[in-house]
């Protein structure tokens, strides 16, 4: 099944929304930097964003399910037991 | 008209059962899931079964809405295996009840050893009582590693046809998965963390209208139990069809859920 609409109406309908999407990307990145150094090596949850950010303007398609993979756990085996109850939204790279 | 077939209605107020029947609901499945907090003895998950075999069947019938629920112990409580087995001793009795469709939400959450065995445990108890199941996926980092562990686990130790099974929260990156193995597959319309009506719209455009629901699973945290006509206005918005809509909303949660002969929206 494809999109029912034509690309200028997609624009039409969706490029505002995604405009202050942008725009918030933009300023949570700003906000970071301008926030006090407490760590001397980055966030792994900021690495994956950049990550993420680069799959976004690497030109090919199926962006949405290639981000969600590259924030995914990739291992295979269950673990040995749980440490928490919640998730961080990506995986620490040992 | 519309199904919401995966809503926490006893986290939520009547104020929101008056605004799902004014939007158009006309029934909604319930699953037993993780409180928030975790309880203390099985006695609290004998209460809980309670009230969703009894107080909410009630409660949504002020609205014309029609409840059924789900009986299990969530994946959340469910890394003390001694703790879960008391719970699932539970599970027979209430199978028996009226509005109960199956055993749900099972599944994972951090995809832990104990967490499989608890599953596998519950996906037996499901095949013996000849129930339908409804999965849980982890959340965010943990769902394609726990999505892929859950189908390999259903395939390798039953002959549970999958298309009895239903496996919740799929995204972009586990929808194909699900639905190349014959599994049902529901989208959560959930802020931040699950899919927007936006992004569902745009997996049914990518992987069809076969085998796929929407839901809300409004709960406790930050969710709508009006999310599921959001969708709807979104898929209209973007030009798809009344009948493409209505089979997303209606007729696939009422195919999926008819399996059960207690399913009369």
């Amino acid at each position: 099944m494809s999109v029912p609409i034509p690309r200028s109406k997609v624009v039409d309908l969706y490029f505002m929304e995604h405009r202050a999407k942008v725009l918030d990307i933009a300023a949570f990145l700003d906000r970071h930097d301008r926030a006090a150094v407490d760590s001397n090596e980055e966030d792994f949850r900021m690495t994956a964003l950049r990550t993420a950010i680069e799959i976004l303007l690497d030109g090919q398609g199926d962006r949405a399910r290639r981000i969600q993979e590259s924030f995914s756990d990739h291992s295979t085996e269950p673990i040995e037991k749980a440490a928490m109850q919640g998730a961080l939204g990506a995986i620490r790279k040992s | 008209m519309y199904i919401d077939p995966h809503i926490h209605m006893v986290s939520r107020t009547t104020d929101d059962y008056a605004r799902m029947a004014q939007a158009g609901c006309v029934a909604i499945t319930e699953p037993a899931f993780w409180a928030g907090f975790d309880r203390s003895s099985p006695a609290g998950f004998y209460d809980y079964f309670r009230q969703l075999t009894e107080s909410e069947p009630r409660r949504a019938a002020d609205f014309g809405i029609k409840h059924y629920a789900w009986i299990c112990i969530n994946p959340k409580e469910a890394e003390d295996p001694g703790f879960a087995r008391e719970v699932m001793q539970l599970i027979p009795e209430f199978l028996d009840k009226p509005n109960v469709l199956g055993v749900g939400e099972i599944g994972l959450n951090k995809n832990s050893k104990n967490e499989l065995a608890i599953f596998e445990e519950q996906v037996a108890i499901a095949d013996q009582y000849n129930q339908l199941i409804l999965i849980h996926t982890p959340h965010l980092e943990d769902k394609l590693k726990g999505t892929k562990l859950i189908m390999d686990a259903i395939k390798r130790n039953t002959n549970i046809d999958p298309g009895r099974v239903l496996i919740d929260h799929v995204e972009e990156h586990t929808a194909k998965l699900v639905l190349d193995e014959g599994f049902w597959c529901g989208m959560t319309l959930y802020p931040d963390t699950k899919c927007t009506p936006q992004r569902a719209t745009d997996i049914i455009e990518m992987y069809g209208s076969e085998r796929i629901w929407i839901n809300s699973a409004g709960d406790w945290g930050c969710s709508d139990p009006l999310a599921v006509p959001k969708c709807r206005v979104e898929m209209k918005r973007r030009g798809h069809s009344r009948e493409t809509i209505e089979k997303i909303s209606f007729g696939n949660p009422q195919r999926f859920l008819g399996q059960c002969e207690k399913f009369t929206p």
